[in-house]
């Protein structure tokens, strides 16, 4: 057995309180290895989403642990968070999350700007990312003039270019039609594939999640099941 | 590294809302252009007046008729004027003055030929030049001799000489002064309007003596000028003068004196500082305006976070620290306060510029008028600036990127 990338222990999610007291998630447990992908599903209200804003360390958990590459992350400040998050990890949004009026390679550079990566290098990571999800020639495209596709492609560029360890998808495929859908699934299993690029992934697609190694579901803020997926059956 | 990024991404965002932008960077220019030229206008003023005070003459002191403070208005039909006497005594008792021109004046017309002016006939003694820095421009001044017999001879200030003369030569012609005939030996060079409006200019000197006998027809004296000798103490020498004229006139110890000695140099001071004061009046004026524009700053800037929110969410969530927002955003505010800081700072030396110009005063341009205004309107901006981008800095990644 491995060292887990990523550990929840008993951890509990509670927005607002007293009387409009929310339980998000209610005591889980959750492992993520190194090289998985893992898709997160559940009804709305599950705690699936929670579960993956805590895992990308944009929302911290009310109680319980998160470890982080054997890192205590329940314990960093803001700014630790922040500099975690430039480091290993990589977003991908439901809503794509675009910085609008801004073309394709700028947004792709934006994260090498925070980690301090010259503006030369920086384009040409940012080239390379995009030409890596198969938008060569749409670099300098805002995405208005982009498809919902394409637009989700700059985005899965933005979270590879600064080469993460875990990539953190909130329904990747949930604004665009399903045969762009599979499209974008089959970039995404292909870079878990060949990069080894870890890959939690929340949708409440059957057939999207069929493209993860594993399938862990989401009830009442408590995981019901974690099961591998048998990819000869999925196919 | 990011700084540079934030200023290239503050001109684009700059350049998206060009009418946002420019109605806000106007604010700060209002308030920089108010600024700069309130406080131009205020020197200009302060050294307008010191120049013009100095044009009086070195060191002078004057003793004029009344009490302190009594304001002349009406004061001179109370009070006693002075006597050739006491000319002469302060010369020869008062250590430090050089020398002491008493005068006596009085409104009457001019006449040369077909043309006329009614102006201030002065009498005194030749050391008035002297004393009160007049330049004659042509001819002489007086002769002892033409003083001490009250001759009728006459120097003219610039403005009679042109209003009597035109372009003609007056020196040796013959000006009348109601009955009295005076031939012009000198003119004097022009010193123009004074601080406080009137024409310096528009006066004739006649001796003491042929004033006082011919015109007014007593022995009185209006009021008595000095010149301090070049280092002295004006302050003691205007301290001695009270002493001896309190004597002199016979006033009893702890009575109020009812004349007044005063030291030029202290009315300058006084001048100056009232100008002074007032040019940081208008200043302090302008500065609101500039607080106002930073008060618009910051809420564009906050109107620019909330818009913005999104923004704010999707940078944190790829790494940007709560420093590196509100560097962004503390950026964009100083480059709105300091674009309007810039445009204020020329159209603020423009106006000064067209102002103290049209209005005869020196044109008081230092760097600290430049770099002081441009300083301030880059400090409105981190200030004003900085509630709202710790707003964005502050806020909570997740939030932000739910946020429709």
């Amino acid at each position: 057995m491995t060292a887990p990338l990523l550990a929840l222990r008993q951890v509990t999610k509670i927005y607002g309180s007293g009387e409009a007291e929310v339980h998000a998630l209610r005591s889980i447990d959750l492992e993520v290895g190194a090289g998985e992908f893992v898709a997160l599903m559940g009804p709305s209200g599950s705690g699936k989403s929670t579960c993956l804003n805590i895992l990308g360390c944009l929302d911290v958990a009310t109680a319980g642990e998160y470890w982080f590459r054997g890192v205590a992350v329940s314990r960093l400040d803001r700014d630790q968070l922040a500099l975690l998050r430039r480091s290993y990890l990589g977003f991908v949004f439901q809503g794509f999350n675009l910085l609008a009026r801004t073309t394709a390679v700028e947004n792709v550079e934006l994260p090498l700007v925070y980690r301090g990566v010259g503006r030369r290098e920086r384009h040409q990571r940012a080239l390379t990312a995009l030409a890596a999800v198969g938008l060569a020639g749409r670099e300098h495209h805002t995405p208005n003039q982009l498809s919902g596709g394409q637009q989700q492609r700059v985005a899965i560029a933005r979270a590879l270019v600064s080469k993460p360890s875990v990539l953190l998808a909130d329904e990747p495929t949930g604004n665009v039609d399903s045969a762009r859908g599979h499209e974008l699934m089959a970039l995404l299993a292909g870079l878990n594939r060949e990069r080894g690029i870890t890959i939690v992934m929340v949708t409440h697609e059957p057939d999207m999640a069929a493209y993860g190694s594993r399938i862990v579901r989401f009830l009442d803020g408590r995981i019901a099941s974690d099961q591998a997926v048998d990819h000869g059956a999925a196919a | 590294m990011i700084v540079g990024n934030a200023i290239s991404q503050t001109l684009r965002q700059l350049g998206r809302n060009p009418m946002r932008s420019g109605l806000t960077t106007l604010g700060i220019l209002i308030g920089v252009a108010a600024v700069i030229a309130m406080i131009a206008l205020g020197r200009g003023a302060t050294a307008r007046v010191t120049r013009d005070l100095s044009g009086l003459g070195q060191n002078l002191l004057f003793v004029v008729p009344g009490a302190p403070g009594s304001g002349g208005m009406g004061a001179r039909a109370v009070t006693r004027p002075f006597d050739p006497g006491d000319a002469t005594a302060i010369a020869r008792e008062v250590r430090g003055v050089a020398a002491v021109a008493p005068t006596v004046s009085l409104s009457a017309v001019a006449v040369y030929g077909g043309a006329s002016r009614r102006t201030m006939i002065t009498g005194s003694t030749a050391a008035y030049l002297d004393v009160l820095a007049w330049q004659l421009a042509a001819g002489r001044g007086f002769t002892d001799a033409e003083v001490r017999v009250g001759a009728s001879v006459c120097l003219l200030g610039a403005t009679v000489r042109r209003d009597l003369f035109g372009a003609l030569d007056p020196v040796g012609a013959i000006v009348r002064v109601g009955t009295l005939s005076l031939r012009v030996v000198g003119t004097l060079r022009g010193k123009g309007t004074s601080t406080f409006g009137q024409d310096q200019d528009d006066f004739v000197i006649v001796p003491l003596a042929t004033h006082q006998r011919r015109l007014t027809g007593s022995h009185e004296v209006d009021a008595l000028f000095l010149s301090g000798a070049p280092g002295a103490d004006t302050g003691r020498i205007r301290d001695d003068i009270e002493a001896l004229m309190r004597t002199r006139r016979r006033i009893h110890v702890g009575d109020p004196s009812d004349f007044t000695v005063r030291d030029m140099k202290e009315v300058a001071a006084t001048v100056a500082s009232i100008t002074g004061v007032l040019g940081s009046l208008l200043a302090a004026i302008a500065a609101i305006s500039l607080l106002v524009g930073g008060i618009g700053i910051m809420n564009i800037m906050l109107v620019a976070v909330s818009e913005r929110t999104r923004e704010i969410g999707i940078r944190l969530a790829i790494g940007a620290r709560g420093r590196d927002v509100l560097a962004q955003f503390l950026i964009e505010a100083v480059m709105l306060s300091a674009l309007g800081g810039i445009a204020g700072i020329v159209l603020g030396l423009g106006a000064s510029w067209a102002a103290t110009s049209k209005l005869g005063m020196p044109f008081p341009i230092d760097v600290t008028l430049i770099a002081l205004p441009f300083g301030f309107s880059a400090a409105v901006g981190v200030v004003f600036g900085f509630f709202p981008a710790r707003k964005a800095a502050r806020m909570n990644p997740i939030d932000a990127l739910r946020h429709e």
